[in-house]
């Protein structure tokens, strides 16, 4: 039996029962990732001896046990733009080239409780700023389905190790889609929870009002689980929010009988691939036969959601970023006799080019001039896209689309045209605007083999009827 | 309508930015930057009198708390990061002439 190839869930119960000891989760995890790195290169620390040392320390903590929930023993992968204490968390990025972080990102401290075991930090976009994990300064990663293509981005690395069976699930985080458009390109699963459910703190901040962690994993299940292992009110995160409930899994139920969903005609018109485009409807046939009603509308204001996005994503990133200035942490330049001069060079020599790209748009959207018309602009623009989404929520439940307008593009397609790249982020980034949650479940693949994604979005805070939807269609096709 | 980025407002931005470009990135730059603005002039498009900034989705107000110190001396695990120091502080090249 090839160990790798079972959920979270289902290892997590023959470590359990005794079947599979946490050492030889490990050792299995660690084998495969020696058979396929050099190809797809998922990883950019593994964090192998220590992997081990953990993996006795949990082991023993499962037998007395201390640790008896169902990701006990289980390794996972983590996004390298969460910090783990003592441990390389670069951001994929040369400016922390050498940053080994005192703290842990409370998401994975919250991981660590459960007895997971960390078995590296996967490659990204740099700073989680693109859409293919081409921009890593580490160099890129493969799609395991085919790897002339990009896994996607920015949470490329983790989609890749969960499709690669290099790891048994991961995290990442999404700010515009790069769990969602990632987990679409890889053929795995992915959530990002409502803005404010897991807590930011130890995630290294691009866009703050926009960026959530989540978990990427082989099932819906795996994911309703891990999410609810990793999300808690956090007095450390100014924007996290108190929840009512945190229990997902109860949405692990095999019934839409009068869920209404809302397909938004806006979703499937020009850019959509037609193959895409007839697997998403298939998928949404499936619940209809299930018992959902099916209804399209028009969403609107879809167009707008990129050059909003943009502006509101680089401002922030602008204003995050400042604090990467060769003073405290991480690259500082070899040449510079004065401070000032320090800063800039130790900027312009650790930053790549699409970084720099937002810092500067975000510099000049918030300077002095230009602030109204266009981050004022945005702003007003992205309260009308959240008004646009109560609308549609006050009639629908779910709303269902593809996560991207196509399969897996080729290396270069995408990151050679800014603007070409972003718009592969159509149909997931409104929904960080909005706050949204949204899942990306596996629902097809094209007639070159590779995988498509349907997206489902719920209304803020109903984790458990997106996770529902998600989990009754996973009922209906085969396991992928 | 195309919008042009002077090199005025590309070193001012620059300046802004904290980040120095060669003339071969600026170039780029001004290029880059026109293109994305003109997606951005997009929302002009839309009609947004009256209509509130909104900056975070729910409404987020400060978060207070006792001023309490809660983590412990933490100085020699921070400085293990520092690219230069001395006597337990943060080094920087010269500041002053």
């Amino acid at each position: 039996m090839d160990i790798t190839k079972m959920t979270a869930l289902a290892l997590g119960k023959k470590i359990r029962q005794k079947e599979i000891s946490v050492r030889e989760a490990v050792l299995a995890s660690q084998e495969k990732i020696k058979e396929q790195e050099e190809s797809l290169h998922c990883y950019i620390t593994l964090n192998t001896e220590a992997a081990l040392l953990q993996a006795d320390k949990v082991q023993k903590l499962i037998d007395n046990k201390s640790l008896t929930g169902p990701l006990a023993g289980v390794p996972v992968a983590i996004k390298d733009n969460i910090c783990t204490k003592d441990i390389l968390t670069t951001c994929a990025s040369k400016i922390l080239s050498n940053f080994i972080p005192p703290y842990s990102a409370e998401a994975y401290i919250n991981l660590e409780r459960q007895g997971a075991i960390l078995l590296g930090k996967t490659n990204m976009d740099e700073f989680a700023m693109g859409s293919t994990t081409e921009t890593s300064a580490f160099g890129i990663t493969k799609n395991p389905h085919d790897t002339s293509r990009v896994p996607g981005g920015s949470s490329g690395g983790s989609c890749a190790a969960v499709a690669a069976d290099e790891c048994f699930y991961a995290l990442g985080s999404d700010t515009g889609g790069s769990i969602r458009q990632p987990s679409s390109f890889c053929g795995v699963t992915g959530i990002k929870p409502t803005y404010g459910t897991v807590s930011r703190y130890g995630l290294v901040a691009y866009g703050s009002s926009l960026d959530q962690i989540g978990p990427i994993a082989k099932d819906v299940t795996d994911c309703a689980v891990i999410l609810e292992a990793i999300s808690s009110y956090d007095p450390k995160d100014s924007t996290s929010v108190k929840r009512d409930s945190y229990d997902f899994t109860a949405g692990l139920v095999n019934d839409v009988k009068g869920l209404k969903i809302g397909l938004p005609k806006d979703y499937f018109g020009e850019g959509l691939d037609s193959q895409v485009s007839e697997s998403i409807l298939a998928a949404a046939k499936e619940l209809e036969a299930k018992g959902a009603i099916l209804e399209e509308f028009d969403l609107g204001l879809v167009d707008y959601a990129i050059p909003a996005y943009y502006t509101i994503a680089s401002a922030e990133a602008s204003s995050n970023l400042a604090r990467f200035d060769g003073v405290k942490y991480g690259y500082r330049t070899e040449d510079a006799d004065e401070l000032h001069h320090m800063y800039k060079k130790s900027r312009s020599e650790g930053f790549g080019p699409e970084v720099k790209r937002r810092i500067m748009l975000g510099s000049f959207v918030l300077s002095s001039g230009y602030y109204d018309a266009y981050y004022l602009k945005a702003l007003r623009t992205k309260a009308l896209i959240k008004q646009a989404f109560d609308k549609a929520f006050d009639r629908y439940d779910i709303i269902l689309g593809p996560a991207a307008p196509t399969t897996a593009p080729k290396f270069g397609e995408l990151v050679s045209d800014p603007i070409k790249m972003y718009l592969s982020d159509i149909y997931t980034i409104s929904t960080n605007l909005a706050g949204l949650p949204g899942i990306s479940v596996p629902c097809g693949k094209d007639h070159e083999g590779l995988p498509i994604g349907v997206q489902m979005l719920a209304k803020c805070f109903d984790e458990k009827t997106l996770i529902r939807a998600a989990y009754t269609y996973e009922q209906t096709r085969e396991r992928v | 309508m195309a919008n042009i980025i002077s090199d005025e407002t590309i070193d001012y931005v620059g300046i802004l930015a904290k980040l120095e470009l060669s003339d071969e990135e600026k170039e780029q730059a001004k290029k880059d930057m026109g293109n994305m603005l003109d997606y951005i002039d997009k929302l002009n498009e839309l009609n947004t009198d009256g209509v509130e900034p909104m900056s975070h989705v729910f409404p987020v107000n400060n978060c207070f708390r006792e001023d309490v110190v809660t983590n412990g001396d933490d100085r020699d695990a921070m400085l293990q990061n520092a690219p230069d120091m001395k006597a337990g502080s943060y080094k920087v090249p010269r500041t002053v002439n």
